[in-house]
């Protein structure tokens, strides 16, 4: 392929994989903002919710459509309440401390997995999408006649990814809506700001961290679900989304939720534009190069403010 | 000395009833305490090296099924050497340190007298060392060259199943006269996609094809659609394998990216094993090839001896489980678990085999086997056995998928996949 | 008795039960107490950056795996007399760590954490790029030559155990050591309070950066002992499972003791083993397990007996 569709199309299927992880990593990045926590079974929340809506739209039945509404609805809620009925029953009662809460999310993680081999099964299993169009995209080039359109080989995309690129940018505009519209978001933020103070005037901090907790993994879950006519529910595919978003949150900046979402972008993007210049792996060592070189010369992240 | 493997009277009535026998037995759960000492009057214990947990899971349950049902045919005939065969099933999770440990366990705690099993090359790897210090006769059901290469040892055999040197080389000529002789290659970028990118550039080059274009996936990918555009106009052919949870995603993927009008599809089975060919948006997969072990879908001419293996495994005619139609089996491999263990038994018939001071005359036995015709032993078919290498050898398939369903269109002879020796493994002491 | 004699007991005791248990225990259990010391060096390694000095890397396997690669390359590649390619395996990690320690420590906390997986995730691509020689993933089998070492076959049970008991026994009296001297109590005081270590005229950014290459090297010794005594190198070794295995131990053990991260490996090796041997939800045991000592032994095991009363233990 030429080199622009190729840069095109790397860029598309960049935004989709961005599109993805901003969702996951806003999960991530409101818990670690809010809570100071580092949730080490993020990523196992993000698989129960592909592996939930594998569950609710095979049981169901019905047309592939009213299936994946239905795992959109019901997933993220359901992932949502194991995550705050685990905060209450764990970490509220090791105060948060931030190394124990990574020994005991890690215990979470294992236990998230097996469970999940256990019932569901090692396979890998396809959700169908509610639609799905080969989208074939032209291109420009000077010809006889000057500039023509053309539509190069393989240059496509399809109806469901432009749709998960529309759906995350819904979610999470409905999540800073939340933030910095309703008396939810205010208490998180407060939360944020100063857990003590917060305390002083009255938020039930227990409360809030508990649907702080259940909201994060519902996001992580919001993503699985848009993903997983794409990809496969499996109980192994936590593990590269909790990298990532690890990586984007630092990198956007503890806290800072567009931070976040720049991140997610940059991320998503690169390691799909530098494959199209080096070869794939060598791609993935200088994509992971570049991201480290960003912390270590601006060790607060993009939009984060400097250490006091 | 030639071929000593039985070819055993078992029905189909027998193999049926075998396997409602063993349905939900075989784990035998080790006892904590150990230091057993082998009784020779007690059962034969072999330990089953079996990937549970980890990427390894979905082939894992399929060998485990196999080797059951396996054991139970074996017992049903009478054991070896009148003594009955006990299955000690150990989770290496895939994992290569694990899988040195489970080794540890088999020849320590348990006890037992020979082990078989794993399949993924890093496991096997990791674990044959130990396996060769333990002097424990290891029988890998891996289809990884690293047995025929030499980087292993004396006590460790691949007889029940091919390797991929011998696969890859023996496709290069139909691909080059039937598909195509301009290649893409697209393969995951770790040791076993290498293998199948240096076997298969040099064997079409030796057809007089070319690969054009060699695209290494990094293994922690799960999404493709960026790496086809690398793809030249001018391929003719794609010859894609891939491994992981990922496959389905990676074969729809390929299927959006030519929207039907792409170059023709050469594929391993392996990018679609234990996945549904009637997946919803495979269908662009209609008329491409694909290498096959053994055959998926039942071909109208399936021996009867594949017959009883099909029921004795409790496959259906399209590869999946007889109870559930959507558990897509690893037919394409599985079946080297089958025949490992048929050639441990007779092996250990031969060799006389009496506790573990007689593993050593079990390895030369089994060196000194040569050709395995096709039985119920062998219900993939014919094979030769190649003792100086510890591998064996036999006929690859090549399907094509008509109608969404894969049907051979040709099969290669035995000598098509042979090659030279690369090491001789009975010039090492024990 | 003092603390410190009572703490000399202590190492010495460990040592000699060591080699004691050699002779008592059987075979299965002595092959497993092998590996076991061998991870637990891994252990320590990470303990001195993570338990004294408080910096939590996730990037180890890095370090576990330049040993384990500088010393099984140069075996395969060249065929490096053992001894030469044990001190290259120690070398590599030396250097690794102090190129990761350069950049890396320009960060602190979760940035730290983060950083330094990155670097590790950069180090295991690496090994799969560089397939024709590395055979990623795969790996390779150590060869008979390159696991002798003076005369000794390293591949023979009892001078495995015997010297994987060196090593271990060099690394737990060495640390021991090393955190009652003048550098320790420094490294302590970086992790207690670092502007207070600085007002007190210590330079922090120099105590960690020696933290960090004393880490990485003794975890790189680890890597390169993994390879001669086990006979395998592979790119499993740098998976980010193998940075969180030794951040698991010593939070298990107790960080910041110096028998922590010997009882986390022994805690999570047998919990595994055991629990395996009648499920195949073994990992769900060790996650209950890791949720049950999160809930009620917060300092880890050590952590927790010396809270308890053994206020000495070190």
């Amino acid at each position: 392929m030429d080199f622009g569709p190729h840069l095109l199309l790397a860029t598309l299927e960049g935004a989709v994989t961005a599109a993805i992880l901003a969702l996951t990593a806003m999960g991530l990045s409101i818990v670690f903002g809010v809570m100071r926590v580092v949730n080490v079974a993020h990523g196992e929340f993000y698989m129960l919710g592909a592996v939930i809506a594998w569950f609710i739209a095979t049981s169901l039945g019905a047309h592939p459509a009213i299936g994946f509404v239905a795992a959109l609805l019901l997933a993220p809620l359901a992932v949502g309440a194991i995550a705050a009925v685990s905060d209450r029953l764990i970490l509220s009662r090791i105060d948060y401390d931030p190394e124990r809460t990574i020994v005991a999310t890690i215990g979470l993680l294992y236990i998230i997995q097996q469970a999940t081999l256990m019932t569901f099964g090692p396979d890998a299993r396809p959700v169908e999408p509610p639609f799905n169009h080969r989208i074939a995209l032209p291109w420009v080039e000077w010809g006889d006649g000057g500039l023509a359109l053309y539509w190069p080989w393989g240059l496509s995309i399809t109806s469901y990814k432009l749709f998960i690129i529309g759906a995350a940018a819904v979610v999470l505009t409905g999540i800073w809506l939340v933030m910095t519209r309703t008396r939810f978001g205010l208490i998180m933020r407060a939360t944020q700001q100063d857990r003590e103070m917060a305390m002083v005037f009255g938020v039930p901090v227990d409360r809030t961290f508990a649907y702080v907790f259940g909201l994060g993994a519902g996001l992580a879950a919001i993503g699985a679900v848009l993903v997983v006519p794409v990809q496969q529910a499996h109980y192994l595919m936590g593990h590269d989304p909790l990298l990532l978003s690890f990586i984007v949150v630092i990198i956007g900046g503890l806290g800072s939720l567009p931070g976040t979402v720049i991140a997610a972008i940059l991320i998503g993007m690169t390691d799909g534009i530098i494959s199209v210049f080096f070869s794939p792996t060598l791609a993935k060592i200088i994509a992971t190069l570049a991201v480290a070189m960003v912390l270590v010369f601006r060790p607060q992240g993009l939009m984060g403010k400097a250490s006091r | 000395m030639s071929n000593r493997v039985s070819k055993s009277t078992i029905t189909r009535r027998t193999a049926l009833k075998t396997l409602a026998g063993s349905t939900g037995a075989g784990l035998l759960l080790p006892g904590l305490a150990g230091g057993a000492f082998a009784q020779e009057s007690g059962p034969i214990k072999l330990g089953f090296q079996v990937h549970r947990t980890g990427i390894g899971s979905a082939y894992g349950r399929w060998y485990e099924r196999v080797a059951t049902a396996a054991i139970a045919r074996i017992n049903d005939m009478g054991g070896i050497n009148g003594r009955q065969v006990e299955m000690i099933a150990e989770d290496d999770g895939t994992d290569p340190r694990r899988g040195a440990e489970v080794v540890e366990r088999f020849a320590n705690l348990h006890n037992v007298d020979a082990v078989f099993g794993p399949l993924f090359s890093h496991v096997v790897i990791g674990a044959a060392p130990r396996a060769g210090e333990l002097k424990m006769p290891y029988f890998v059901v891996s289809e990884g060259h690293h047995v025929a290469s030499g980087a292993l040892n004396r006590y460790t055999l691949q007889p029940g199943i091919t390797d991929v040197k011998s696969q890859v080389i023996s496709m290069a000529p139909y691909v080059a006269e039937n598909v195509g002789k301009k290649v893409t290659m697209i393969f995951p970028d770790f040791a076993f996609g290498h293998d199948h990118r240096d076997f298969f550039t040099d064997a079409i080059a030796a057809q007089g094809g070319e690969v054009i274009q060699q695209i290494a996936v990094p293994p922690t990918e799960t999404t493709f659609t960026r790496y086809f555009p690398s793809i030249p106009r001018e391929t003719e052919v794609v010859y894609h394998v891939m491994v992981g949870p990922g496959v389905l995603t990676f074969v729809r993927e390929m299927g959006e990216f030519f929207g039907g009008q792409g170059p023709a599809l050469f594929g391993f089975i392996d990018s679609l094993e234990a996945v549904d060919i009637a997946s919803p948006g495979l269908e662009f997969l209609e008329d491409s090839y694909f290498w096959e072990g053994m055959p998926r879908y039942a071909q109208p001419d399936q021996t009867p001896h594949e017959a009883a293996y099909r029921a004795a495994v409790g496959v259906d005619e399209n590869g999946a489980s007889i109870d559930d139609p959507r558990d897509v089996s690893t037919y394409a491999h599985m079946f080297g678990v089958w025949e490992t263990l048929a050639v441990m038994k007779a092996g250990m018939e031969a060799a006389g085999y009496q506790g573990p001071d007689d593993r050593q005359s079990l390895i030369e036995a089994v060196e000194a086997m040569s050709d395995m015709p096709l039985s119920d032993d062998h219900p993939q078919g014919d094979k030769v056995f190649n003792g100086r290498t510890h591998q064996v050898f036999g006929k690859q398939s090549i399907s094509r998928v008509q109608d969404g369903k894969l049907v051979r269109v040709h099969q290669t002879s035995i000598e098509d996949t042979l090659y030279e020796d690369e090491v001789d493994y009975t010039a090492q002491s024990f | 008795m003092t603390d410190r004699a009572k703490s000399y007991t202590l190492h010495v005791g460990i040592v000699v039960l060591l080699a004691v248990l050699f002779f008592v225990l059987p075979a299965y259990h002595v092959g497993n107490l092998a590996r076991i010391m061998v991870l637990a060096v891994y252990a320590i390694g990470y303990n001195l950056l993570f338990g004294y000095t408080g910096l939590l890397s996730l990037g180890h396997a890095l370090f576990f795996a330049a040993g384990m690669y500088g010393f099984g390359m140069s075996i395969h590649l060249w065929g490096t007399p053992t001894a030469l390619a044990l001190v290259l395996g120690g070398l590599s990690g030396l250097v690794v760590a102090g190129i990761v320690g350069f950049l890396a420590l320009r960060t602190r906390d979760v940035a730290f954490m983060i950083v330094t997986l990155m670097f590790a995730q950069a180090g295991y691509l690496t090994i799969l790029y560089f397939g024709p020689t590395t055979r990623g993933d795969e790996g390779f089998v150590v060869s008979d030559a390159g696991r002798t070492l003076f005369g000794l076959d390293l591949s023979d049970e009892a001078t495995r155990y015997w010297a994987a008991l060196v090593l271990l026994a060099t690394a737990l009296l060495g640390t021991a050591a090393l955190v009652k001297s003048r550098l320790g109590r420094a490294l302590i005081a970086v992790r207690e309070n670092e502007e207070r270590a600085q007002m007190l005229g210590y330079d922090t950014t120099r105590l960690k950066y020696i933290a960090v290459v004393l880490s990485g090297t003794l975890s790189a010794v680890a890597g390169a002992a993994y390879a001669i005594l086990f006979g395998y190198v592979g790119g499993t070794f740098a998976t980010v499972q193998y940075s969180i295995f030794p951040l698991l131990w010593v939070l298990l053990g107790g960080a910041g003791t110096t028998i922590g991260p010997l009882i986390g490996v022994i805690f999570m090796f047998y919990l595994i083993d055991i629990s395996s041997g009648f499920t195949d939800a073994y990992m769900f045991i060790a996650g209950v397990a890791l949720l049950i000592l999160c809930l009620f032994a917060p300092q880890g095991i050590a952590g927790e007996i010396r809270r308890r009363g053994l206020k000495w233990l070190p």
